[in-house]
């Protein structure tokens, strides 16, 4: 249970950093919470030739609101997403989903960059950047470019990342006008990877009908599985009970593809979809109002 | 292999530490094989039983996911730094020692270091924000059902005026 020996370097720099990760090539690894990496290292399932800390990079965790929406420097802690004020006002969601990421000690470590790139699929911080709308910032020695969330994520711990670019920024768009979100999971115990995860997105108009609706699910496939037809069925329409959102809470499950594991069969993961899923719509539509 | 060492000066429990570490001594190893302070005990080794948690710059954290190189410049607290004197007990670990709250006592320096600093920024909780504090946390002994009554009782002592 030891990693393997490897080349420390501990940039001062963004700059510095990006060029350690060119010269490194496939064999370098950015190191940044270190909550997923360190255990897959202990476990020797990563072995990373060169790891680049990124925690002694001054800026990369600032918190910032603008006019385009919040801004989160990749090395943001859990922590702060959990605590601070801004990012309670300004993304409600966030400040709900984050005290249920594992433990206190470990969203004292673990950044909202490092759990993006890591994209596993039964992650919160996935979901919630899909929900959210969320642009992501990229670095490389070749300058950056912008990534819409809903395109970042490719597969089982595979994002549109090239090996050698470095996630630094995260922008939440502004929430629009009567917009309630949700969040919502189960897991056996606090703390543990859900079973199944949910963030309902809920826009209304002026009517309080529903103009627009956003459902992404955590455990559902291989990467935040989004369920546009369930939403589309919300559109349009009140929901402002449990019998008005039970019949796209239950079609959601069609679009989700949960492969069980050892503590819950797919046919549970699509039951609590279901569950979860009228819940949190309802909750996301009462708090839009 | 040509030797791959780092420089670091951690304060650990208040006493500075010069020392010469590879990358991949894990903060958790570097505490008890070079310092000789064993209690931080080492359980699972990727993150779940919370056994090893320290104080890095007073937040508690998994002493076997970070490097010791990461713990330069820093302060670490660890179980042998929370008691006030040598033959006095703070009063969290009177509180264990009281209501019975460990048996083989593995897993206890986890417990501690993970509720001093929630007791401080929580010191009236319920017993079910205790059980939330602990979730991170895991005993095979007790059952848990003694170290939240520890808590809570020592919640109450810490709180108390004469306390």
């Amino acid at each position: 249970m030891k990693p393997p020996p490897f080349d420390y370097i501990v940039p001062g720099t963004l700059e510095e950093a990006l060029h350690a990760a060119r010269q490194g090539g496939s064999e370098a690894k950015y190191l940044a919470g270190g909550q997923s990496l360190v255990p897959a290292m202990n476990f020797r399932i990563a072995q990373p030739a060169v790891l680049i800390d990124l925690n002694r990079i001054p800026g990369l965790d600032e918190v910032r609101r603008e006019a385009d929406g919040l801004h989160l420097g990749a090395m943001t802690r859990q922590r702060t997403l959990e605590h601070d004020p801004r990012v309670a006002e300004a993304a409600p969601l966030l400040a709900e989903a984050v005290p249920l990421i594992a433990h206190p000690q470990i969203r004292n470590r673990g950044t909202i960059g490092g759990s993006l790139a890591h994209a596993d699929p039964a992650a919160e911080l996935p979901v919630l950047a899909v929900a959210l709308g969320a642009r992501l910032r990229a670095r490389s020695t070749d300058g950056e470019r912008w990534i819409a969330a809903s395109e970042f994520f490719q597969g089982m711990f595979t994002t549109a990342l090239a090996p050698e670019e470095l996630l630094v920024e995260i922008v939440i768009p502004p929430r629009a006008e009567r917009t309630g979100t949700c969040f919502m999971e189960f897991s056996r115990r606090r703390g543990d990877y859900a079973l199944m995860g949910l963030a309902a997105v809920i826009g209304l108009d002026p009517t309080g009908a529903c103009l627009e609706a956003r459902l992404v699910y955590l455990n559902a496939g291989d990467g935040p599985v989004a369920a546009p037809q369930a939403a589309a069925m919300l559109v349009g329409r009140r929901i402002d009970t449990a019998a008005a959102v039970a019949a796209a809470a239950h079609a959601a499950e069609k679009e989700l593809a949960p492969s069980g594991n050892l503590h819950a069969s797919p046919a549970f993961q699509r039951h609590l979809a279901h569950v979860l899923g009228r819940r949190a719509i309802l909750t996301a539509a009462q708090r839009a109002a | 292999m040509p030797p791959n060492l780092h420089e670091i000066r951690v304060n650990v429990n208040g006493v500075a530490h010069a020392s010469r570490v590879e990358p991949r001594l894990l903060l958790s190893d570097y505490l008890r094989h070079e310092l000789g302070l064993t209690g931080t005990h080492v359980g699972c080794e990727h993150g779940v039983c919370g056994a090893c948690t320290v104080l890095l710059d007073g937040q508690p954290v998994r002493s076997c996911l970070i490097f010791a190189v990461q713990a330069d410049g820093r302060e670490v607290g660890t179980v042998e730094g929370i008691a006030p004197g040598p033959d006095q007990m703070h009063p969290l670990q009177m509180a264990f020692w009281n209501k019975h709250a460990l048996q083989c006592g593995f897993c206890t320096p986890g417990f501690l270091m993970t509720l001093l600093p929630y007791l401080e920024s929580n010191p009236n909780p319920s017993p079910a924000e205790v059980r939330q504090a602990i979730s991170g946390n895991l005993c095979r002994c007790t059952g848990y059902q003694h170290i939240v009554e520890a808590v809570l009782a020592a919640a109450e002592e810490m709180s108390s005026p004469t306390g």
